[in-house]
């Protein structure tokens, strides 16, 4: 029971790092990006390369995933997301599924199309047991450790949101870009940035959580759903919205595969109707947008 | 209504000559390509399908992600029908659309709130809650395995005659053709309504239309029950004409590959669900002859440059190369 509410958290956890770059570039330029999952794939993608054909330490995989991916949004965004911006959602949503048919499509040429295997460090693949009967505890090193990059991930930028220039500059260009851009921010370096951390942030996302998401070519389109969920349900103006509703859905998800496995995401995608069609703007959404 | 006004006025809702030719000529196909029947028969019930999804969202300016749902539903219900209660194609098809329609009513009230973003978000949830539930009661659906053994009888016309299926799918053709003719007339008189002309100054400003006295909710509710039907019959003539019903027809890719083909035809004008599924249908077929396994890299590859040109601009060849013509 605890093992099981453990191993949501964990996986709840993920799925906020993975949809918070969502979050954000939705908030921001209100566009709607289904390609995401693109980017937490190639993070996922980079963190096996490097391992298994570099032998590369995991450790320091996770910061090049990181850096690649974020590098990677940022070109993307300069070249092919700008002009995006001010065109209808329809489009919007157009142009992301086609990129993400591209980017399964180019993964599955070049990676092949079955399921990688990711080979845990010796110290990650430990496992602490606490406690017996139906309170038992079983915490797995990997899924502790994912929970801690996590935590301290979600600390620092809301740290970072809050406390420094930048994050208010941010807080401003998403409050009203053309007020921002009119005290003279330079909103497009803001939007740019933001976008490029959010790719990093999925891509480490992926990379993290390569073991337990499972790496295959149509990894964008599978938890595409998830993403979006995340920041409809948890809003795009703060960061405890999507974290609350990534837990909310991670520990759903688990408990529902472990307790009906043939029912599958039929959970998820009941509790997400039933949440937008109580809260339509999402359930910590300040009142109604602009 | 003095003359000229009432012509002006009726003046769009006229058959013009190059729709008759067309029609015409869509008739004439499975006549002369007849070896090819299997693929017409694609063709028309994509655009049938195509044809749904653009009174929704040509029309009313409701995006939608799950359109597969109501495909789905038909196909899962006209091949239920055909193999435990009676084979007839007609009434099959009229069971298929009816509970194409009821699902539609049934969530029409998810999507008359919310924003674009929590429409797509409910949508895509109620297509994956149908696939869930198909995999779920496998031993009705047949799961992942398909649903097998769906036996049609012949089509039975009064005073005409009957027509069995053939292996080269050219009465499924016509059959399918013949629908789609019927949905197509049934449209163009609905979009030319006064309901039809209500509609789309709702996609254009929801709250004039609700300040001038009319329901913005029960046109919404009307308008996606009759898309969901029509989508209803899609999936029936799918599953009529190949005999098989599978989980396929519910997966997310029916929902995005039938809004690019009606995002490459043109969305709020009912030929372009039409030439659209035309379009895509020959796209597939000659890129999979290139490449069969990576074929969505091109059409994403397509999809992706269409969406910065400009999708509108795809017609007009001449506003290319002029920058900023939106």
């Amino acid at each position: 029971m605890l093992t099981l509410l453990f191993d949501g958290i964990a996986y709840g956890m993920l799925l906020f790092v993975l949809a918070l770059g969502l979050a954000v570039t939705m908030g921001l330029m209100n566009f709607i990006n289904l390609a995401h999952g693109a980017f937490a794939m190639a993070g996922g993608y980079i963190l096996i390369v490097l391992m298994q054909r570099a032998g590369w330490p995991f450790l320091a995989c996770l910061p090049a995933a990181f850096v690649l991916t974020a590098a990677a949004g940022a070109l993307l965004e300069r070249t092919i997301y700008r002009p995006m911006y001010g065109k209808p959602h329809l489009d919007q949503v157009l142009f992301s599924i086609g990129l993400s048919f591209m980017a399964v499509a180019a993964v599955d040429f070049t990676m092949g199309s079955s399921p990688q295997v990711v080979q845990l460090p010796a110290w990650l693949r430990g496992r602490f047991e606490f406690g017996s009967g139906p309170w038992a505890l079983g915490m797995g090193a990997y899924r502790l450790f994912i929970i801690a990059c996590c935590v301290a991930l979600a600390l620092a930028l809301q740290a970072v949101l809050t406390r420094t220039r930048f994050g208010s500059r941010l807080r401003a260009a998403v409050d009203d870009p053309r007020v921002a851009a009119g005290l003279g921010l330079p909103v497009d370096r803001i939007f740019l940035l933001t976008f490029a951390v959010g790719s990093g942030l999925a891509g480490l996302g992926g990379a993290l959580g390569a073991d337990i998401l499972g790496m295959e070519p149509t990894f964008p389109l599978k938890y595409m759903v998830y993403f979006l969920i995340v920041c409809a349900v948890g809003g795009t103006s703060s960061i405890t919205g999507p974290l609350l509703a990534a837990l909310v859905l991670g520990i759903a998800d688990v408990m529902g595969k472990y307790h009906v496995p043939k029912l599958g995401a039929f959970i998820v995608y009941v509790l997400m109707i039933g949440l937008l069609l109580w809260r339509p703007q999402g359930l910590f959404s300040r009142e109604a947008g602009r | 209504m003095s003359g000229a006004a009432q012509r002006a006025l009726l003046a769009p809702a006229r058959w013009r000559a190059w729709e008759l030719a067309a029609w015409a000529l869509l008739w004439a196909v499975p006549v002369v390509f007849g070896q090819h029947a299997a693929l017409v028969n694609e063709i028309a019930i994509l655009a049938l399908f195509a044809l749904s999804l653009d009174l929704i969202l040509g029309y009313a300016g409701i995006v939608s992600l799950g359109h597969a749902a109501f495909f789905g539903v038909g196909a899962y219900g006209a091949a239920l029908f055909a193999k435990h209660v009676w084979a007839d194609p007609l009434v099959g098809l009229a069971v298929g659309t009816a509970l194409g329609g009821l699902l539609g009513l049934a969530t029409s009230p998810m999507i008359v709130r919310g924003t674009d973003l929590t429409r797509l978000m409910v949508t895509l949830g109620v297509a994956g809650v149908l696939l869930e539930l198909a995999n779920k009661f496998d031993g009705l659906t047949g799961g992942a395995d398909g649903l097998q053994g769906v036996v049609m009888g012949p089509i039975v016309l009064p005073f005409v005659g009957r027509f069995d299926f053939d292996l080269g799918a050219r009465v499924a053709s016509f059959y399918s053709l013949a629908v789609l003719f019927a949905a197509f007339v049934l449209l163009r008189r609905v979009v030319h309504s006064p309901f039809g002309v209500s509609l789309q100054a709702l996609r254009d400003n929801r709250l004039r239309l609700a300040a001038i006295g009319l329901s913005v909710n029960a046109r919404l509710t009307a308008v996606y029950t009759l898309s969901a039907a029509l989508a209803g019959a899609a999936g029936a003539l799918l599953a009529q004409t190949t005999g098989f019903a599978s989980l396929d027809v519910l997966e997310f890719h029916r929902s995005a590959d039938v809004m690019l083909a009606l995002v490459i035809g043109g969305a709020g004008w009912l030929w372009g669900g039409l030439v659209g599924a035309v379009a895509f249908k020959l796209l597939h077929d000659l890129v999979s002859s290139v490449t069969a396994q990576y074929w969505t890299f091109w059409i994403g590859g397509f999809l992706v440059l269409l969406m910065l040109v400009g999708r509108d601009r795809l017609f007009r060849p001449w506003t290319w190369w002029r920058r900023g013509a939106r």
